[in-house]
């Protein structure tokens, strides 16, 4: 039931993936769209990789380049 | 009569000829574009913290473990790009960060809390991108150096590339690598003294050390201190880290008003994985220096997933589930609503929750045991639940604010509350010219 559930997930999330052509990523290309963080959060997340004792896979700190985690 | 036509339509041929397109000379030659400042981002913060059960005094609650902190952050980030005659875009960025610290927790690597309880940290940066938009691929080349008081020095190279496929995806590979030394500034009472005997009738020196590392020399003459010098600064031994990460990341439009994205990363680690001056306190009383592995392995990934709903408001969502060898697990969700008052003024209110389990090298004050071979009690490492939430605002006008090179102004508060009475503030400023 599992595998199929799965499935399903990945089979949903491919269909639902339709041609955008270029005059039609007028909100796509929006400023406030990037899959990234702001510049104005830098520290903020800095902040958080040394309070907490995790961090990575949001293009920031993994660890090391400080006395941090 | 067809002599005459024939030669009418000769005639017409030659002068057709004589007026028509010769081939010009070729002015679509490209010709490369040296470097030219292309954007400045100038980011400005201050963080304003309170908490306790610091780790310079082994988790102890109360007047001795207050960790306080301040900090000023700023960083100014320069980009400049150019075309080679190839027509691949070459980017050049270059960035300075400087950062101001105080740390109440740091006056107490010394005992008495007369520590060093400040510092400076710099750290440069420099990263050159190529980018070939035809073909959709890049390549990129980067190096970081970091220097503050109590961490010697940190040098850093990482390198990168990405493809773009024709289905609006792209696919990025990227490896960095740390190489850090760490300043072994011990707590006051580790490093070795001379030995003091009655103090009613002994002459004799103590050496107390500063989170600094200098050491000064107390001098005692029957008992009654008469005198303290400065004892040439000794030559702090280092110990090293290394840090290498491997991060892959997908992203795809998925339609016309959504996109997304993973992220995922492998990062390992060896070398001295602690701070020097963190203590941990047995369940005897007895002070010592927290022990953590000389190895560390991260696994964390993460999703982004990005909405526009209807014309004025964006859904940023973000989802990262963490894993690593030392037995910490952690669940991370962040949403993020910008809301278009304008179409060049937006307004973002933000939540994010984090959930964490301990390390299993994690205790208490006062809660571990000397049989122990690894012990902390540096509470980043405990089981808490963390919360930020706050607000941004976004300027960025067309014509740039009041008509200069400003083009973006970005202006974000942000209240952070954990679990183990840790409580912050932070307010960032960020400046785009371009």
């Amino acid at each position: 039931m599992k595998k199929y559930f799965l499935g399903f997930i990945v089979m949903t999330g491919f269909l639902s993936c339709t041609t955008v052509k270029a005059y039609q990523k007028n909100r796509i290309n929006d400023s406030e769209m990037t899959l990234s963080n702001r510049h104005v959060e830098k520290n903020e997340l800095n902040a958080e990789s040394y309070r907490e004792g995790s961090s990575g896979a949001n293009s920031g700190k993994t660890g090391g380049g400080c006395g941090c985690n | 009569m067809k002599k005459l036509s024939l030669s009418v339509i000769g005639m017409y041929l030659a002068m057709v000829q004589a007026f028509s397109q010769t081939n010009a000379a070729d002015s679509s030659g490209y010709k490369p574009k040296k470097l030219k400042l292309d954007e400045i981002n100038f980011v400005t913060s201050y963080y304003d913290q309170t908490a306790d059960k610091s780790a310079v005094m082994g988790g102890e609650p109360g007047p001795r473990g207050i960790a306080d902190v301040t900090d000023f952050a700023t960083g100014l980030d320069v980009t400049l790009i150019g075309w080679d005659k190839n027509k691949r875009k070459n980017t050049l960025a270059i960035g300075l960060g400087i950062d101001y610290h105080t740390a109440a927790s740091q006056a107490y690597v010394d005992s008495n809390g007369t520590s060093k309880n400040n510092g400076t940290r710099i750290y440069p940066t420099l990263t050159w991108t190529r980018e070939n938009e035809q073909k959709g691929t890049s390549f990129a080349l980067g190096a970081y150096y970091s220097a503050e008081h109590d961490y010697y020095h940190s040098f850093g190279l990482n390198a990168s590339v990405s493809k773009k496929n024709k289905s609006n995806g792209e696919f990025s590979l990227k490896m960095v690598g740390f190489f850090d030394k760490i300043n072994m500034i011990y707590p006051a009472e580790f490093y070795p003294v001379d030995s003091v005997k009655n103090t009613q009738s002994s002459d004799s020196i103590v050496y107390k050390t500063s989170a600094s590392g200098q050491t000064q020399a107390f001098i005692y003459t029957n008992g009654q201190l008469v005198g303290n010098t400065k004892s040439h600064k000794q030559q702090t031994p280092t110990s090293p880290r290394t840090t290498l990460t491997a991060s892959l990341s997908f992203t795809q439009i998925i339609n016309q008003r959504m996109q997304g994205s993973v992220e995922l990363d492998a990062v390992y680690q060896t070398g001295y994985l602690g701070l020097p001056f963190h203590r941990v306190f047995y369940n005897t009383g007895k002070d010592t220096i927290e022990s953590l592995p000389s190895q560390r392995l991260k696994l964390p990934i993460g999703f982004r997933l990005n909405y526009f709903l209807g014309d004025n408001i964006i859904l940023r969502s973000y989802y990262r589930f963490y894993a690593d060898s030392w037995g910490l697990v952690s669940n991370t969700f962040n949403l993020e609503v910008p809301v278009k008052i304008t179409p060049f003024t937006s307004i973002s209110p933000f939540y994010r929750l984090y959930i964490q389990s301990a390390a299993r090298y994690f205790a208490p004050y006062q809660q571990h045991t000397e049989q122990e071979q690894y012990f902390t009690s540096n509470y980043a490492l405990a089981s808490f639940t963390s919360t930020l939430l706050g607000a941004g605002l976004r300027l960025a006008p067309p014509k740039g604010i009041l008509m200069s090179g400003l083009k973006v102004l970005e202006l974000r508060y942000s209240h952070y509350m954990q679990t183990t009475d840790l409580n912050a503030n932070i307010i960032s400023l960020n400046l785009t010219f371009r």
